[in-house]
């Protein structure tokens, strides 16, 4: 074990700036990227279920 | 040759002809591609005159000299030196023995003035319980060859 | 033999590799969080305190990894680019559309957390040195190959020319690998390389290498994902498609 204290852990022996800027902005990154990708899919999902939807009423109509 | 043989050469032959345009181009800018000279460099004339570039080696032991704000020390690759002169904060790695490089001009006296300071640490990491054994080894094995 | 030829094809095609990469990633998606979960705790509780650099060394965790992955995915990038100029198969520009935006994350990091190294230890934010501006160079790869891609509307044509890009810009990764070799560097040299033991102490090199394994498996996750939305915006008019279970109400 490395840290006496919380306020240890998060002072990182003075670079704590360097250090946490760098593991948040990190895991900012990943998780944003993660929501981005989930939201792609299933807005594509979604348009598609429209269209098909669509086209099927059409076909049952005619 | 079926297409698709045909294909597969051409990409090959494309990337080998590109990869030794790079190589060729690489070759021709490596004299631009510099970051630091060496004092054996410069002391030989490499070094660009009239205009600001780096030198780069290691802090001599025992030359480094603060008054105020300004740090003296002398900058080694352990055939040639340079004295330099730095007005401003030095990085936290900077420390005697340690590789530093700095940018500045080179005065008709030898004299090095930096405008900045950058150290240059090297790829070792461990705890400094480590670090110690190391060098109580190191200063054992040069006891043995005396 | 014609055999194992035929059914590397079938997984070859989107319609059958669609409901295998969603099945694959979840399984990725819990290892990415696994190997995530032990990284950190090695990174910071198990790796002791570094001699020269304090505390201030622990970016090492994300930063080695990060840089690792962004050359790793450029190259992947590159092989399937290559079998899909060779081979014509759709499936290839699909995978390498999914994996550029994740290699342009990780080559983003790698930069960010090199400035947040650089500023204390070597006292500046970034230098114009061989590694660092190769490294730059492949960020900007992974931006044009997006930016290029994205403006020419037809997939297939768009897929050829982001294979070129792919192509011809995998001759910068062992650029940035044997830079701080080939010249002069403020950027020291490789702590962990092939060719010799790593200069570093032992409990810091699983925390690495965990960490690394941790961005691997998300790497795979987020292309899988992705790729699977790639897949239906492109086949949105195939029976195939239609047909899928999702796509009844």
């Amino acid at each position: 074990m490395n840290w006496g204290s919380t306020s240890e852990f998060f002072a990182m022996g003075g670079y704590g700036l360097y250090v946490w800027g760098s593991f948040g902005v990190t895991a900012a990154a990943l998780l944003i990227e993660t929501l981005l990708v989930r939201k792609r899919f299933s807005d594509t999902r979604r348009t598609l279920r429209r269209e098909l939807a669509a086209d099927r009423d059409s076909q049952d109509q005619s | 040759m079926k297409p698709r043989h045909k294909r597969l050469a051409i990409i090959v032959g494309g990337l080998a002809a590109i990869g030794i345009a790079a190589a060729l181009i690489l070759n021709a800018f490596q004299s631009n591609l510099v970051f630091f000279f060496t004092p054996t460099q410069v002391a030989s004339g490499e070094a660009p005159k009239g205009r600001p570039f780096r030198i780069g080696g290691l802090v001599k032991e025992g030359s480094l000299q603060r008054t105020d704000i300004t740090a003296r020390f002398v900058v080694t690759d352990t055939a040639k030196e340079i004295p330099v002169t730095y007005k401003g904060i030095l990085p936290d790695l900077f420390s005697e023995g340690k590789g530093v490089v700095a940018q500045g001009e080179l005065g008709q006296d030898g004299q090095f003035t930096a405008s900045e300071v950058l150290a240059k640490h090297d790829e070792n990491y461990m705890p400094p319980e480590a670090k110690a054994a190391v060098d109580q080894a190191h200063a054992a094995s040069k006891t043995l060859k005396q | 033999m014609s055999q194992r030829f035929v059914n590397w094809f079938k997984f070859a095609s989107p319609a059958s590799f669609y409901p295998l990469a969603g099945k694959a990633w979840p399984w990725f998606a819990a290892l990415a969080a696994a190997f995530c979960a032990a990284g950190l705790w090695l990174s910071f509780f198990v790796a002791p305190t570094d001699f020269q650099q304090g505390e201030g060394y622990r970016i090492i965790f994300i930063h080695v990894p990060a840089s690792w992955m962004s050359m790793f995915i450029y190259c992947v990038m590159a092989f399937w680019a290559a079998i899909g100029i060779t081979f014509n198969t759709r499936l290839s520009g699909m995978m390498s559309s999914a994996l550029a935006p994740t290699g342009a994350l990780f080559a983003f990091i790698s930069l960010w957390t090199g400035a947040l190294w650089g500023k204390p230890m070597w006292g500046a934010w970034w230098v114009w040195d061989a590694r660092l501006t190769s490294e730059l160079i492949l960020f900007f790869l992974y931006v044009g190959y997006i930016a290029l891609t994205a403006a020419i509307d037809d997939p297939r044509r768009a897929d050829k020319a982001g294979a070129i890009v792919a192509l011809v810009g995998v001759v910068n990764v062992p650029i940035i690998y044997f830079s701080v070799k080939w010249w002069n560097t403020l950027h020291q040299g490789a702590s962990v390389s092939l060719t010799k033991a790593p200069s570093m102490a032992t409990t810091m090199l699983w925390g690495m290498l965990i960490m690394a394994l941790a961005f691997w498996m998300y790497s795979i996750a987020v292309a899988l994902y992705r790729v699977r939305a790639i897949i239906l915006e492109r086949e949105r008019h195939t029976t195939w498609v239609a047909e899928l279970p999702e796509m009844q109400q």
